[in-house]
């Protein structure tokens, strides 16, 4: 529901009668219940694999491994998710994930919209060879920077810390590139006020600018959060002991390690990493979605 | 001596006619203080950037040149220097070409398939159907925000062979579905379908913004001209989205080429290396404390994902060469006198 996406939806029945003049025009007097079915089904088939899994991480170990599979629980069963809480240290995970993705999303809105003000606002020297630099990193793959920023890491003494999962994420370069197309559309006139009333850039940028990016700033960190979250390899790397495991981590680690034939674990371990993030999702799906939008339309 | 007078004498003369505009309405103090200020700004995103980014980048690149593994974080003096010895170790690996080849596999079948699917269902989502394109987009991009860790793991049980749901379906249309991910056949391809699932929500999104600006007035036109619809698909939508297919195609390039996650948690690389991805190798020879070998690879991998991109500007961006050559030529004959050098 971007905004340019819903422009449509806003204005709806215009909109249906030019679909309905076009389709005659066109000579598609067809009617459209077939692209609703097919629409339909491919959206049964997208949300197939996480109802399965949902329903079969209520299922008993045993019934899990039934053949023919079942879809319905037969039996209906917490057990996988009390297993998960108090043998396997869930909670642990959950509040790891928690507090990196919290820390790397309060940096990424602090840094980058301080960068992100200072490219689209303020002509400084070296500006627009910073800029390039910084976009030229957005597609330099993960795994060239994995090795050296691993024995950094370890040479500063914080592998397997909080620390050491956080920092080289508190500043990525795609909340610049946000931040600065969002804030090159605000008015200058609104900084020359401010500069006219005497306010200093640090001032006009906190009292000014801010307030009016929120919009951007929630897309922001929502993307920012969910990245963290799903975020797999580094952590994977730097986090060398249980309880510094991130909630992917200890998925995956355990799903191919000792616990690999206890499947309804795994279920509910996937149910606890993806759930959450889908009541996320839903709720604040408008920010999330115009967030794509816009950063693809340029 | 007058050689190295020439090249100088010019430039003073040129620069301050460059700058001539701005310098006029804005004094150098108060230019300079906006510098220092917008610097102030810049400071601690630019301070982790250099340690956390170019740093690694940089010493990612020299490690790739040198003979380090593990053990030498201890005693960095028994680094040596082996000049380009690691990238042929690497290239002449045959399992680095294994992986190599099932990479290229992944990215030629699944980004072209990712892509379509992507836009028929954002075309679809585009005619007309108002009231439900919202809920459709929505659970479309689901997958999108889920972990990919977790969703292999889900995956691995659909893809069972005898109690999957994948091939429960499949045998309802009378198919006698493969072992997905025991059968180095089926293997890549059980992944594709995954990757597909998955990434497909975050294109309908970028097609649907796209094909908001393809303008109605021209498939009506088209239409009466008795153009049908794959060739107006072709003609039309195509060709005024190509900007928008294009970043699709660069976004989803870049991040098949690094796909890591789904052989981890579902095959390990089997059965027979056959989802062995180069990241994948890449992280386990670090995990064997191949350090310099390690990070020859992972640049082996950025050149390729530079020539991905390079290749998909030329296949997606103006059709037309010719006019392309022109405008070139221009630019680089004006070139010259724009710039001071």
């Amino acid at each position: 529901m971007s905004t340019r996406t819903t422009s449509p939806e806003s204005t709806s029945t215009p909109a249906v009668k030019q679909n309905k003049t076009r389709a005659i025009a066109i000579g598609e007097a067809r009617p459209q219940w077939w692209l609703y079915v097919t629409l339909g089904l491919g959206l049964i088939v997208v949300v197939t694999p996480f109802l399965w899994m949902v329903l079969s991480s209520l299922k008993p170990e045993a019934e899990i491994r039934q053949s023919p599979p079942t879809w319905w629980p037969q039996t209906l069963t917490l057990e996988n998710f009390t297993e998960l809480f108090t043998r396997l240290d869930f909670p642990q995970f959950f509040t790891n994930s928690a507090v990196v993705a919290v820390f790397v999303t309060l940096g990424n809105l602090v840094f980058c919209s301080m960068l992100g003000y200072a490219f689209a606002k303020i002509d400084f020297w070296g500006r627009d060879w910073l800029f390039r630099i910084v976009l030229a990193t957005m597609m330099i793959p993960g795994v060239v920077m994995l090795v050296p920023l691993f024995v950094l890491v370890s040479k500063m003494g914080l592998v397997n810390t909080y620390a050491g999962l956080i920092l080289p994420f508190l500043a990525g370069p795609f909340g610049v590139f946000l931040m600065r197309q969002f804030i090159g559309a605000l008015p200058d006139e609104l900084i020359d006020a401010g500069r006219i009333d005497g306010a200093g850039e640090f001032r006009i940028f906190a009292r000014i600018i801010l307030p009016l990016c929120k919009p951007a700033l929630a897309t922001l960190g929502i993307l920012t959060f969910l990245g963290s979250w799903n975020n797999f390899l580094w952590p994977l790397v730097v986090a060398s002991s249980e309880d510094k495991y991130t909630l992917p981590v200890a998925l995956a680690l355990y799903s191919v390690g000792q616990n690999e034939n206890q499947y309804g674990l795994m279920l509910a371990g996937a149910v606890v990493v993806v759930v959450p993030v889908l009541i996320v999702f839903l709720i604040l799906q408008k920010h999330i979605i115009q967030g794509i939008a816009t950063s693809g339309i340029k | 001596m007058s050689t190295t007078i020439l090249p100088k004498s010019p430039a003073p003369a040129q620069q301050p006619a460059r700058g001539a505009t701005p310098a006029i309405r804005r004094s150098t103090p108060l230019r300079r203080r906006r510098s220092l200020a917008a610097w102030g700004f810049a400071a601690p995103f630019v301070l982790l950037f250099l340690v956390f980014t170019a740093w690694p980048v940089i010493s990612s690149l020299l490690m790739s040149v040198t003979d380090i593994k593990s053990r030498d974080l201890r005693d960095p003096f028994n680094v040596n220097f082996v000049g380009i010895d690691n990238f042929s170790a690497v290239l002449s690996d045959p399992l680095f070409w294994q992986a190599a080849r099932n990479t290229g596999y992944f990215v030629v079948v699944g980004v072209p398939l990712v892509m379509f699917v992507s836009l028929m269902i954002a075309m679809a989502l585009n005619t007309g159907i108002t009231r439900l394109s919202g809920f459709f987009r929505v659970g479309y991009f689901m997958p999108v925000v889920t972990s990919i860790v977790a969703v292999a793991v889900v995956w691995r049980f659909l893809l069972k062979e005898d109690n999957g749901i994948i091939n429960l379906a499949l045998g309802w249309f009378g198919i006698d579905g493969p072992n997905w991910l025991g059968d180095p056949n089926w293997s890549m391809p059980a992944m594709i379908m995954m990757a597909v699932w998955r990434s497909m929500g975050t294109l309908i999104v970028i097609f649907l913004a796209g094909l908001q600006g393809v303008p109605a007035s021209l498939h009506e036109a088209a239409a009466l001209d008795g153009a049908n619809a794959a060739q107006r698909l072709r003609l039309i939508t195509v060709p005024i989205m190509r900007p928008t297919l294009l970043f699709g195609a660069v976004l989803t390039g870049i991040g098949y080429l690094q796909f890591f996650e789904e052989p981890f948690v579902m095959t390990n690389g089997g059965p027979l290396n056959s989802t062995l991805s180069v990241s994948f190798y890449i992280y386990r020879q670090f995990g064997f404390g191949n350090y310099g070998i390690a990070s020859a690879m992972s640049y082996l991998l950025f050149f390729a994902i530079v020539l991905l991109t390079l290749l998909q500007f030329r296949l997606l961006s103006e059709r037309d060469p010719r006019p392309r050559k022109k405008a070139r030529k221009a630019s680089t004959t004006t070139a010259p006198e724009g710039s001071t050098r």
